[in-house]
């Protein structure tokens, strides 16, 4: 028995009034039912190619609550393959990574190629005298694609291809994976993918990252003591106050996607973010510049964070990094964060920006630490029967948005909970088993309707 | 094995450094921090690395994040450390505010080298294992368990000793817990 009521999944998420059922974050059947209508249908973030650079290289992934190989074949072409024997489901690959020319499936030895063929099954001849081999390879996804080195991959056959269901987003991606001069692409993960558990509804993570700026508060801890690159000279704060003067922006898209990005004022120049590291100051400072020549007035558009509906996060400037919610239950998440430099960048920025993500981020991030209690508590709160009888509010700066916004989308210039509007609107979509093309339609309607 | 010879020398400086260890856990979970700096050398390397899983024959060079190269959970200096410290004496840090009740039991101490010599050490090498134990607010219950290789320098303070150097393997791959707020 679902937790859903009569009228669908979409009676648990009220965008107009601003209200959300607690039951999506805590409920087992819903939870169950995401793993279908959500994780089997969206684009999900698996890999970068900059882990797995040569042929027989893998990286072992997930896709939802489901385990993934990322291999790239001795062609050099990268797939992605359910990790689950085709004889019985025994995980084909238990390495998290490495490389090799075939993935024998420790239970019978079926063999399998790296680019997923059937190669090999034990007494061939004399069992399966009339096995077509090529009818039994890994379990491929149908759509994959590399983004500027980002790998992505959907179940969906029919979902839209990658760019178009980024839509809009698609600038904010850019921001993220480009070069600090502007320059496209070009980034490169930083060896150790962190993982851990987190005891909450994948939910709550993803939607911090739409642009919960009004959680800065829970920060209060790191903010006192200072823990960015200027920290030492005496700047307080999580990270360098290098976007303090600019006007932030946050977008909602089509397809649930939404950021919190920032516009640097026309008269603003490089303002100092690494003031105990000379070295790495001077090269950011020639970085803009050669960002503001290439891009002109599109470089006063910096990213701060961002979700890409369902569960793929990114912190886009400092600490740079891409982020999966993985769901490992209701209340469960684990979480892999994929941390980026400019492959480019000079050896004492890439040791300067390793040592900075490292105590910002991830469970033993000075910063994050206070986010996972908040997720963490926030879902034990929500279990209740009592709770689940009283929704949550969503109606910050309800009616603060524009569709005339310095950059495209729905946009908010204030603090607005209007990215997480549209976000559970989509996922009420993907869970009611809309069209992509009811999907992808919702902002659409939300304009008409003066939303 | 290589391993020094079995002389009451040697067993003298394997009990004192066990002994300093155990002092160090006790400033930890009596939550004596700054104290606990004070142990810590100027030049501290405190090094938590990532255990991968990894095929057979690859484990020298894919099994542990690489130092100086890759993320960790820790690659931490003096000043990193006591930012911590700092941050956990704000009274704000809600992942550790109230604070978790912690508990280090360090055994296994073996001496594995000793400069000058065993007679006269002022620096030493030591393994050892830890169970450090966390309770948090109500239920929340984690078990770190894994191997230390510490390098001590004799010092003139009352515990004799300052650490210069923590290698720590936390058995685990994907981390089982949330946080990281305790020192291993
Ligand atoms: S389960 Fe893989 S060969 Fe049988
Ligand atoms: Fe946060």
């Amino acid at each position: 028995m679902s937790a859903m009521g009569d009228s669908g999944y979409r009676s648990l998420v009220d965008p107009e009034g601003g209200i959300v059922d607690r039951s999506i974050f805590v409920d087992d059947q819903i939870f169950n039912d995401e793993q279908e209508a959500v994780f089997t249908r969206a684009w999900l973030f698996v890999a970068h190619e900059t882990q797995i650079p040569n042929p027989g290289d893998f990286f072992v992934s997930r896709m939802g609550t489901e385990s993934v190989i990322v291999s790239r074949d001795r062609e050099s072409k990268i797939h992605v393959f359910l990790n689950s024997c085709r004889h019985r489901g025994m995980k084909v690959c238990r390495y998290d990574e490495g490389n090799t020319t075939s993935f024998t499936c420790p239970y019978h030895a079926w063999q399998y190629g790296s680019d997923g063929r059937l190669l090999g099954v034990p007494q061939n001849l004399t069992l399966y005298p009339d096995l077509d081999k090529s009818q039994w390879p890994l379990v491929e996804v149908p759509q994959m694609e590399n983004y500027k080195g980002s790998i992505w991959a959907t179940w969906d056959a029919d979902a839209p291809p990658f760019l178009d269901y980024l839509g809009d987003a698609k600038l904010h991606l850019d921001l993220t994976l480009d070069g600090r001069d502007g320059s496209e692409g070009g980034s490169e993960i930083i060896a150790g993918v962190h993982k851990w558990i987190i005891p909450c509804n994948w939910k709550f993570p993803a939607e911090n990252f739409l642009g919960d700026t009004y959680h800065n508060i829970s920060h209060e801890s790191v903010d006192l003591i200072g823990i960015g690159p200027s920290a030492a000279a005496g700047q307080k704060g999580r990270r360098d106050a290098d976007i303090a003067e600019y006007q932030h922006v946050w977008a909602a898209f089509e397809g649930g996607h939404g950021v919190h990005s920032a516009l640097r004022p026309a008269e603003l120049g490089y303002q100092p973010t690494f003031r105990d590291h000379p070295a790495v100051e001077e090269y950011y400072r020639k970085c803009f510049e050669s960002r503001e020549k290439r891009l002109g007035d599109a470089a006063r558009l910096v990213p701060f964070v961002g979700t890409l509906f369902p569960n793929t996060s990114y912190h886009g400037g400092q600490p740079r990094a891409l982020c999966v919610w993985h769901p490992h239950g209701p209340t469960s998440t684990e979480v892999w964060r994929f941390f980026l430099v400019d492959a480019d960048a000079p050896d004492e920025v890439k040791e300067l920006l390793r040592k900075y993500y490292m105590r910002y981020s991830g469970p033993a991030g000075m910063t994050e630490q206070d986010d996972m209690e908040n997720w963490n508590y926030a879902t034990a709160g929500s279990m209740g029967p009592v709770a689940r009888r009283h929704p949550f509010n969503y109606q910050q700066s309800m009616h603060a948005s524009s569709w005339e916004g310095p950059v495209a989308g729905q946009v908010s210039t204030q603090i607005s909970e209007q990215n997480p509007r549209r976000y559970y609107e989509a996922w009420a979509a993907y869970m009611d088993g809309q069209s992509w093309d009811q999907i992808y339609s919702l902002g659409q309607q939300a304009r008409g309707n003066g939303r | 094995m290589n391993q020094l010879p079995r002389t009451s020398a040697f067993f003298a400086l394997q009990a004192e450094v066990a002994d300093v260890l155990s002092t160090e856990a006790h400033l930890l979970d009596d939550r004596q921090y700054n104290e606990w700096l004070d142990f810590l050398a100027e030049d501290i390397v405190y090094f938590v690395p990532m255990q991968r899983n990894v095929e057979v024959g690859t484990h020298a060079e894919r099994e542990t994040t690489r130092e100086g190269k890759d993320m960790h959970w820790f690659e931490d200096d003096k000043w990193t450390l006591t930012k911590r410290v700092e941050q956990i004496l704000t009274g704000v840090h809600w992942a550790e505010e109230p604070y978790s009740r912690v508990t280090h039991l360090t055994t296994n101490t073996q001496i594995v080298t000793a400069e000058p010599s065993v007679d006269d050490a002022t620096i030493v090498e030591a393994r050892s294992r830890f169970i450090v134990y966390q309770n948090r607010v109500e239920y929340e219950e984690y078990y770190f368990v894994g191997k230390r290789t510490d390098t001590l320098r004799r010092v003139d303070t009352e515990i004799g000793w300052e650490l210069v150097r923590r290698d720590v393997t936390l058995d685990q791959n994907v981390l089982l817990a949330k946080n990281l707020t305790v020192f291993l």
